[in-house]
Order: structure tokens, then C-alpha cells, then sequence
């Protein structure tokens, strides 16, 4: 068969085993070993088999997105430097050069939003000058931002234990930790599809949703100080908070990112950009297959929600507002996979419709702890 | 009913236009239930939307809406709707997975979109074994079929477990629908229903409520609150319904020794756990157990959690101090429990005081962190936005208040206010102050009147002062004092006048305060000379209550003070205080002097039939959306004809992208086993 003649999307089964894929497969499992070593005891059984369940999903994922693994070689670098640096001393995070102004928790995610929105600005112009290297220099800043951001997650997970044992927990406990989470997934998704589809010019629709998210969380750490890791109130204390949050925000992000695409759609429809943005048959299949991820996990996502509620709150549902509205979100996209897949509906309604799901989602979101009332205490703005 | 009738109304019950109208009607509600708060006590929906809507959204059903029979009849009707889809489904879907359709006739092949013609090079029987081998390597399942040409059709397919996913996404939403429907009320207003048994309203003891409102113990889906002071124990949960309870005596019952709160540095609560015994009444059996938040304890088919935590009856020890403008009362001592009822005599008038809350820590945060932020500006700012996510970028002070009571003060009309006290002084502005907070309204705010501290850090000089200053018959004594002071050499005219002017400010300010005071001026006093009346007004003020505090001190046999800054300070503050304590609406002020901590815990207690269906409903939620999204069916299907015309067709359930590749890579792989050595290149499919 001869190359691709039309936009198409790299066959899914050529995954690759060159020398530095086993390289890569050694050094995850050299890492858990270290780390089973080492912190084995203080682990209990599930921490132990997400561990060891780790291994299998990075491999795969590495084998069959080769950028995937600088990625997590440069995330492992930065964060074991700088619990390295830190030597255990949490005053270091002022002490010290590297860790100030590069490598401590609230610096890396200082340097993420820079990088992500250095990438906006890059996409932007390559798509308006069609400029193939400003492509490549977006794509470049929105792996860096996404690995600093990473780093930066994880080393706020370390410094909250430096806090004290009592205070230690997972960095997903409140709208500021969040956030930082939704650009990472949201960022990391569209990297896959650039990947996939082998075309750059998503980017500049994708970057804005994430530039959108650094200028809130931005604006939520300068005038809230909102970046203050804060220990857990005990209805938080729990385990399924780990599952059902970083679940959540595949979906999250998914959804945000058919939107963009969408909204990409839409213009090309209009002829605008049309010349620029890849064909609508790659924007229709991106849309859908975000949407198709997205809805699968933010269905497990509240199920797990519900599995939590029922231990925290003893009710597994009982329609609190944040509940009600991922219902919503949830019925919305379940409506347009039926257009699309039993009505055979394509197009220019499907695209509105996944731009207007972003509103829908946004509010279960943001919204509800902005404006309603409820259990679900992840802090109001 | 006629058949078409019938076939009609199952086709539109089975529609997704109809299920799809449901859920919006589902959605809206659903909305609906989030901006209004759900299952607050009616008096506070009466506050919120006042007596003219409050009746009209109480009959739609608005404050309970998840529960009320209209939201529950529309989703009664989306599981009938879904089943009957189900139901509609499962004979094409069914044929769907069984046929390899190896009957399909060639016209129809050439109506997919992914087709592909080339001539074979060899005869259709080596073909027909080549195509199923190729087909078994490549994961299809495949038919063939000799045709009556002499050609033959190889139908061969994968994925058809696709289809099944169908069936459990579906079937879950049933099931999910259903379990949730026999965890909601309705099980209850049934039981209700059919026993006999009403809801009554909620602030009656337990032992005074009557038969018709408790539920038998062999209810078996129910959710309730137990609450359980410490030292005691409770068997009877109380259920919401409505506005109304009703009581459901539980196979066991359980007793608190102990509720732990622990707090981290910053005062946020860090555990919430309560020690307790559970006895049951068959076999008399014990079982100790401490229950936790995300910790939950299930005995007898009865769930317990713990879901809060109250006053369980704590022992308070009060110090009532006159505010009565008129009569000076005499300090007393009163004692009583939370929860209490206590007759309170206060000069001639009966009053009882309600003690409602009592609350051993108070944590409050005196930063104000955009005010900060906002004095630092650029690069500053962001250089306290790096480093350690430890590291407050705020000016947070969070501090202890202390110990804090809560009461209502009803006068025989039974008109009440409702007060909030604080124990332990508090800082603010350079000077210490006991705080207690009124209103004259639930709901509203407190406002709050500081008292401040003397020298000996205790409130006691306020009220000697505030003894002789708010008695209008001492104004007489107190301006001739000032008077003497002020002007000694001075001839009985100007001290006459002087006199007048200081009696009638203290008329005014033991009046309304400040306020009176303010509205003299503003009414008698030219604009442009308000500001200097003000001056000295606030001067005679602060005259008048440096005698009232000499008098004091002079009465308790005490020497006399120096004036200072710090006692200046103490002057100002107490004019403040005595101008609140105007509005205070209380003839007594009730100081917490001492307290004997009892806590309560609140355990949620459910009994919930339906969870296992929702749970497995849910699990296989999941199963059938992956395999509908994720398991691909692909019908390949090769024609090879008598003459070696060969035609490759695919068709899939999933138009993606990836799907022409795959066709293509079919198509050249067949194409490579059955021409041998072809140079053509492959042309293009038209989709
Ligand atoms: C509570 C309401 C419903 C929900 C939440 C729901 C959910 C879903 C979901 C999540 C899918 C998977 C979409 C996909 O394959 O990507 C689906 C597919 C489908 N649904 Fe529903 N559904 C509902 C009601 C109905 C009803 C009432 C019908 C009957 C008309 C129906 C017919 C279908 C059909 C035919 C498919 C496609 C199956 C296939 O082609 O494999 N659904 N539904």
C-alpha cells in the first residue's frame, strides 16, 4: 500500500520496540521495584496494586506513543531532583536556587502556565502564517508545560507529607489542585490526537480551552491565595478520592477538547481558516472519539462518585447539586452519541452541540461551587 | 383497545424521541432542584420566596422535588421506555450478532461504501479456502457460501459482542432506575400508604409523638438520622418526609461512650469519630465499634455512618448581667443544659431562656488576603506566588475563639431574639473584648456588641459604668461632677448652661446612642457647624463617662484612675458598647463563665434495598459502554466469481476514520493472496 493520500490517522498497531522502548520498559519497572523496596511497608494493598498496575498501563501507553516516554523520563528527572534537593527540609523550597525558581511545586506550575501560554501563542501563528516550525515550537512548549505541571503536582504531593504525615494527601483535593489536573489531561489528550492524526493545526483551538483554565487558576492563586496546600477535612480522607477525581477529569477535559475542535468545525464550515485547519472529516473523527473517551470515563467517574457517596455520605446518590449537574453532563453526551450513532446525525448540529456541552460542563464544573449550594466540598470561589 | 392502537403506542413508547423527551423534561427538573435547595425546613423556603409563592412551589413539589410523584411517575415511564426499547431491539439486534448474512447478493455489495474489485488468479474453490484462512489469521469469524453460479461469497465478521453491549448499557438503566426507586421515599409513602401511618411535625419529644407516625421494624428501606448524646443511647431514627418526621425503631440499639473531634494546626477538623456500643435485642449481643466518616458499619441490614455531630446537653454555667435601662437587676448565676427551658425572672417580667447551641471551639479567619495581595504588586507578587505549595502566599490568621453558647431570649408574648456568645476575650484594634452576637431574626445576620475588658481583664467595670451612666436619675450627679471638674472657677451661669447641655446629651445618648445623638445635630444644627457639634458632644460624652466610671470606683472604695492613652481607649470603647447595648433588646446579658462538654453524634441510618442493583447495574453500565464504543463490528465480505471477478466489501456499525485504512489494508492483503503478482497500485474506495 502507498502513503496515506488523504488526512488520515497513523495506523494504531505499529507500536514501537526499539532499544530505547526496552530502556523505557526497564526503567518503570526498576522504578517500582526502587519504590516497592523502599516504601513497601508504609504502602497498603492498594497502594501497592496501583503501583504495580502502573507498570503495565505506562508501558503500553509508551510502546504505542514513542513522545509519551521523554515525557515521563523528564517528569521522573525533575521530581526525584527536587525531593533531592529538598533533603527533607521544606524551608529549602526558599533556600535553594533550583527549587525556587525552577523545580518546587508552585514554581513548576508557574513555569507551566508560561510554557502553556507561550504554545498558544505559538499555535496561533502557525496556523495564521502556516508556519510548520511555530507548529512544532507549540507542540514542543505544550510537552514542556505539560511536564512541568506534572512535576509540579507531584512535588506539591511530597511537600504536603513535608507538611507533616498528618497532612500528606494526593494534590487533587481542591479547585486549585484541580485545575492544574484539567490542563495536564486536557493538554496530554490533544498531544495524543496530534499524534494520531498527525496534524499540528488542533492546537491553536485546543491551547486556548487551556490557556482559559491558566488564567483562572492564575487568577485564583494571586488573588485568593488559593495555591496553599490545606490538609484534608475528613470527609475527603478517603480513597476513592483518588480514583474518582483523576477519572473525572479524562472526562473533563475530553469534553472540553471536542468543543475546541468543534468549534474548529465550525469555522472551517463557515469557510474560515477552512485553508488552514485540517479536513472536517478529521475534526468530525477527532470530536467523536473525545467524546467517546471522555463519555466512557466520566461514566466510571460517577460511579465512583456514587461508590464514595455511599461511604462518606451514606447515600450513593441523593441529588446533591454537583451530582445533579454531572447527571446532566452526563444525559447531554449520551444524547449526542445516539444522534450520531443510531441517527446517523453528522455535522454542523453535532459540532454546535458538543461547543454547547462545554457550557453544560463548565457549570458542573465551576459553576455549581460558584453558585449553588451543596456537600461536595471543594471549596467555593 | 385496537391492535394498531397498541402497536402505535408501543412504537412512540419505545422511541428515542420519546426517551429523549423525558430526559429533558428530566434534565429541566433536575436543574430546577439544584438552584432550589432541597429538603431545607419550610420556614426557610417561607423566608425565600415570601407567603405569596411559597404555597404555589410547596405544591409542585419544588422543596423535595427528587421525591415527588410527578419526577418519579417520568421516571417510571423512562424505564418502561427503555425496556420496551430493549425489548424492540433484541430481534434485529439478536439476528445482528447470530447472521454472517453469506446470503447477500451482489447488488447489495456494491452499495458499501468501503468496496474494492480486482480479478483473481485462481479458480473460486482455491480462493474460498485461501479467503477463510486469511479471514481465521486476520480475527473474523467467517461463512462461505457456494453460489449457484458457481461462484462464492465469504461472509465473515468480528466484534458482533459490540451488540451486547447494547443490551447491558440498557438493561443497567433499568436496573439502576429501579434499585434507585426502592431506596427513594416511595417505598415509604406506600408502607405509609397502606398502614395507616402520617408524618407529624417535627420539635415534639419523642415519647409524645403518636402511634400513626412509627414505622414497624420490619421496614426495609428507609434512611434516617439517629442522634445519640454521649453517655446515653438511642434505638428510634427519625426520618424526613416533607416537612414532616416520622420514627423508625431500629432491631438494636446504640449507645455513645465517647464522639472525638481532632483538629490540625490551622483549626480545620481532621477526624471525626464517635467510640460507640451496640446492643442488639434478640440476642442482647454487644458490639464496640468506632465509626468513622468513609468508614461505615452495616449490622443487622441497618448501615450506620457518621454523618455529624451536635451538642448533646452540655452543662453551662451563666452569669446574667443587667442591660435593663430602667432598673438595674442584680447579677445572678443561672445554670442549666443545652437543650433547656429555663424560667428567667428579669425585674417584673417572666422571660424564658432557650439554650440552643453550645460549641467548644470556634475557629475564624481575622486575614484579609486580597487586601495584602493587593499592596504588593508585578514581580513581588509572583515572587510569593513561587516556592513550596506550603508556603502561604496568603495573610491568613486563623485563630480560636473559644468556647461560644447559643440562646434565645422569649419574652412572655413570645416574641424571641436569638443570641450567640463568646467565652474568651477576643483582640481587636490594640483592646480586649468580650463579644456577644443578636438578632432579631433567623437567618439574618448577627450583629455583635463588644464589651470591652478593664484593666483586670474582666467585663465588670462596663457594667458599673453602664449602671450609672444609663440611669437617667444619676445625669443630675454626674454633670454637677463634670461641671466642677471641668469648669471650677467658673460663675453658676456658664455651669448652669454647661449642665443643661451635658444632661440633655446624656438624655439623648442613653436614649438611642450615637444615633440619637446624630440625629439632634443633623436636625437642629446648621450643616456647617455639625462637624465641630459633633467634637464636642463627643466630648461631654466621654466627660460624662469618665464621672460615671470615678463614681463607680469611688463606690467600691477603689482609687481613683489616671487618665492615659489606655484608659482613653477603654473610654471610647465603652461609649461604643453603651450605645449598642441601646439596641441589644435584651434586659440581660448572659456571660459563660464556665461549661461541662457533652457532644452528640449523628449517625446516618439506612436500610437500602435497591444498592445492589444500582451497583450492578452500574458495573454493567460500564461493560456495555466499552463494548459499544470500543468493540468495532466489521462485516468483510469477498465475492468471488466464476469468471475470477473478485469484489472485497466492508461495512462496520462505526464510521471512524480508521476504517478506510483498515478496509485498504484488507483489501490489498486478499487482493496479494488471490493476484498474484499484481502491479496496478490499489485505486482509491469512493465513500
Ligand atoms: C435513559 C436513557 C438512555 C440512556 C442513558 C442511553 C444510553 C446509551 C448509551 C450510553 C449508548 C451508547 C452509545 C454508543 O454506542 O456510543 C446508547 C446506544 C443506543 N441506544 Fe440508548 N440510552 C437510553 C435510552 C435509549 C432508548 C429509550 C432507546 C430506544 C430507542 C435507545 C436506543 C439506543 C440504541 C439503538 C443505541 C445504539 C446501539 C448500537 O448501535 O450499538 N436508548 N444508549
Amino acid at each position: 500500500m502507498t502513503e496515506l493520500a488523504q488526512p488520515g490517522i497513523h495506523p494504531a498497531h505499529a507500536p514501537h520496540r526499539d532499544p530505547l522502548g526496552w530502556l523505557y520498559l526497564l526503567a518503570l519497572i526498576g522504578g517500582a521495584g526502587v519504590a516497592l523496596l523502599r516504601y513497601g511497608a508504609l504502602m497498603d494493598g492498594y497502594d501497592t496494586a496501583i503501583l504495580l498496575l502502573q507498570v503495565p498501563v505506562l508501558a503500553a501507553i509508551g510502546r504505542h506513543w514513542a513522545a509519551f516516554r521523554p515525557y515521563l523520563t523528564a517528569v521522573a528527572t525533575l521530581s526525584i531532583a527536587s525531593i533531592g534537593l529538598y533533603g527533607g527540609d521544606l524551608a529549602r523550597a526558599e533556600q535553594t536556587f533550583a527549587l525556587k525558581y525552577l523545580i518546587s511545586s508552585q514554581t513548576a506550575i508557574m513555569w507551566m502556565s508560561a510554557l502553556y501560554l507561550i504554545a498558544t501563542g505559538a499555535y496561533w501563528l502557525g496556523l495564521l502564517t502556516r508556519s510548520a516550525f511555530a507548529d512544532r515550537t507549540g507542540g514542543a512548549l505544550l510537552w514542556s508545560g505539560t511536564a512541568m505541571g506534572t512535576t509540579g503536582l507531584l512535588v506539591r504531593w511530597f511537600e504536603s507529607y513535608l507538611m507533616g504525615p498528618r497532612i500528606g494527601h494526593i494534590p487533587i483535593s481542591n479547585l486549585y489542585e484541580v485545575m492544574v489536573l484539567f490542563c495536564l489531561i486536557t493538554a496530554l489528550l490533544y498531544l495524543y490526537y496530534e499524534h494520531r492524526y498527525a496534524t499540528r493545526k488542533m492546537g491553536a483551538f485546543v491551547s486556548l480551552i487551556i490557556s482559559a483554565a491558566v488564567a483562572f487558576l492564575l487568577w485564583y492563586a494571586f488573588t485568593r491565595g488559593a495555591a496553599e496546600i490545606q490538609p484534608l477535612i475528613p470527609a475527603l480522607q478517603s480513597y476513592w478520592m483518588k480514583v474518582h477525581v483523576p477519572t473525572n477529569f479524562i472526562g473533563y477535559g475530553a469534553f472540553s477538547l471536542a468543543a475546541m475542535v468543534g468549534v474548529g468545525q465550525l469555522l472551517v464550515e463557515r469557510g474560515v481558516l477552512a485553508s488552514r485547519l485540517p479536513d472536517p472529516r478529521v475534526l468530525e473523527d477527532v470530536m467523536y472519539r473525545a467524546i467517546a473517551i471522555g463519555f466512557a470515563f466520566f461514566t466510571i467517574a460517577t460511579i465512583l462518585g456514587a461508590l464514595w457517596a455511599a461511604e462518606a455520605w451514606g447515600t450513593y446518590w441523593q441529588w446533591d447539586p454537583k451530582e445533579t449537574w454531572a447527571l446532566i453532563v452526563w444525559l447531554n453526551y449520551a444524547a449526542w452519541l445516539h444522534m450520531r450513532l443510531t441517527k446517523g446525525l453528522r455535522g454542523t448540529m453535532l459540532a454546535w452541540w458538543a461547543v454547547i456541552g462545554l457550557l453544560v460542563t463548565t457549570f458542573a464544573f465551576i459553576g455549581v461551587n460558584m453558585f449553588l449550594t451543596g456537600l461536595h466540598s471543594y471549596g467555593s470561589i | 383497545m385496537q391492535r394498531g392502537t397498541l402497536r402505535d403506542l408501543f412504537e412512540l413508547l419505545s422511541s428515542m424521541r420519546f426517551a429523549i423527551s423525558l430526559l429533558t423534561v428530566l434534565g429541566i427538573a433536575s436543574i430546577i432542584g439544584t438552584v432550589i435547595q432541597q429538603g431545607q425546613p419550610y420556614n426557610a423556603y417561607l423566608n425565600q420566596f415570601g407567603p405569596f409563592w411559597f404555597p404555589m412551589l410547596e405544591r409542585t413539589g419544588l422543596y423535595n422535588l427528587y421525591n415527588t410523584s410527578w419526577f418519579v411517575v417520568i421516571l417510571a415511564f423512562l424505564v418502561l421506555s427503555t425496556s420496551l426499547c430493549i425489548i424492540r431491539q433484541t430481534t434485529p439486534m439478536l439476528r445482528e450478532i447470530r447472521g454472517y448474512r453469506e446470503h447477500a447478493r451482489e447488488a447489495s455489495l456494491r452499495q458499501f461504501a468501503h468496496q474494492h474489485g480486482f480479478r483473481a488468479g485462481i479458480a473460486p474453490a482455491d480462493a474460498q479456502a485461501r479467503v477463510l484462512t486469511y479471514m481465521r489469521d486476520s480475527g473474523f469469524s467467517a461463512r462461505s457460501n457456494a453460489r449457484a453460479d458457481g461462484g462464492v461469497l465469504i461472509a465473515a465478521k468480528q466484534g458482533s459482542a459490540s451488540r451486547s453491549g447494547y443490551f447491558l448499557a440498557h438493561g443497567a438503566i433499568v436496573l439502576i432506575c429501579v434499585g434507585g426507586l426502592l431506596d427513594g421515599d416511595l417505598p415509604l409513602r406506600v408502607r405509609m400508604a397502606l398502614g395507616g401511618k402520617a408524618s407529624t411535625t417535627a420539635g415534639q419529644l419523642i415519647v409524645e409523638m403518636p402511634e400513626s407516625s412509627r414505622m414497624g421494624e420490619d421496614n426495609w428501606s428507609f434512611r434516617g438520622n439517629l442522634f445519640i448524646p454521649e453517655g446515653r443511647s438511642n434505638r428510634t431514627a427519625v426520618l424526613r418526609l416533607g416537612d414532616g418526621i416520622l420514627l423508625q425503631p431500629l432491631p438494636f440499639s446504640v449507645a455513645l461512650t465517647k464522639f472525638h473531634i481532632e483538629h490540625y494546626d490551622n483549626g480545620s477538623p481532621s477526624r471525626f469519630a464517635s467510640d460507640i456500643v451496640i446492643t442488639d435485642d434478640a440476642s442482647g449481643e454487644t458490639l464496640s465499634h468506632t465509626l468513622e466518616v468513609n468508614r461505615p458499619l452495616t449490622h443487622r441490614g441497618v448501615t450506620l455512618y457518621q454523618s455529624g455531630f451536635e451538642d448533646g446537653g452540655s452543662m453551662l454555667r451563666l452569669t446574667a448581667r443587667s442591660l435593663s435601662a430602667d432598673a438595674a437587676l442584680a447579677t445572678t448565676q443561672v445554670e442549666g443544659a443545652v437543650g433547656d427551658s429555663l424560667a428567667i425572672e428579669a425585674g417584673k417580667h417572666p422571660y424564658k431562656l432557650e439554650l440552643t447551641d453550645f460549641r467548644a471551639f470556634n475557629v475564624e479567619d481575622f486575614g484579609s488576603p486580597t487586601q495584602e495581595a493587593e499592596t504588593s504588586a508585578g514581580l513581588a507578587q509572583l515572587q510569593r506566588q513561587l516556592g513550596s505549595g506550603a508556603i502561604s502566599a496568603s495573610s491568613r490568621d486563623l485563630r480560636n475563639l473559644g468556647p461560644s453558647f447559643g440562646y434565645k431570649l422569649r419574652d412572655a408574648a413570645g416574641q424571641a431574639r436569638e443570641f450567640h456568645n463568646y467565652m474568651m476575650p477576643v483582640e481587636q484594634r490594640g483592646a480586649w473584648f468580650i463579644i456577644s452576637g443578636m438578632r432579631e431574626e433567623a437567618g439574618t445576620d448577627f450583629r455583635y456588641i463588644r464589651f470591652p475588658l478593664d484593666d483586670d481583664g474582666r467585663i465588670d467595670t462596663w457594667f458599673d459604668i453602664h449602671k450609672i451612666f444609663m440611669d437617667p436619675r444619676r445625669h443630675a450627679q454626674i454633670a454637677a461632677r463634670f461641671a466642677q471638674r471641668s469648669l471650677p472657677g467658673a460663675d453658676s451661669a456658664t455651669r448652669e448652661r454647661f449642665v443643661a447641655t451635658a444632661l440633655h446629651t446624656a438624655s439623648l445618648f442613653a436614649e438611642r446612642g450615637y444615633e440619637g445623638v446624630g440625629r439632634f445635630i443633623e436636625s437642629t444644627i446648621p450643616a456647617a457647624e455639625q462637624e465641630r457639634a459633633m467634637d464636642v458632644f463627643s466630648k461631654v460624652l466621654q466627660g460624662m463617662v469618665w464621672e460615671a466610671w470615678l463614681l463607680a470606683r469611688e463606690q467600691a472604695g477603689l482609687a481613683e484612675p489616671v487618665m492615659d492613652d489606655k484608659h482613653a481607649l477603654f473610654l471610647g470603647n465603652t461609649l461604643a458598647a453603651l450605645s449598642d447595648s441601646r439596641f441589644y433588646g435584651a434586659p440581660l446579658y448572659f456571660q459563660l463563665t464556665d461549661y461541662t462538654l457533652r457532644q452528640a453524634t449523628v449517625l446516618q441510618v439506612t436500610r437500602s434495598p435497591g444498592k445492589p442493583l444500582v451497583y450492578l447495574g452500574s458495573l454493567l453500565m460500564v461493560l456495555g459502554i466499552f463494548a459499544m464504543l470500543y468493540i468495532r463490528e466489521r462485516r468483510l465480505f469477498v465475492l468471488v466469481k466464476p469468471d475470477g471477478d473478485t469484489l472485497v466489501a466492508l461495512s462496520t456499525n462505526r464510521r471512524t476514520m480508521d476504517v478506510d485504512d483498515i478496509f485498504r489494508h484488507h483489501a490489498e492483503s486478499l487482493r496479494a493472496r488471490l493476484a498474484p503478482a499484481s502491479t496496478d497500485p490499489l485505486p482509491e474506495h469512493t465513500p
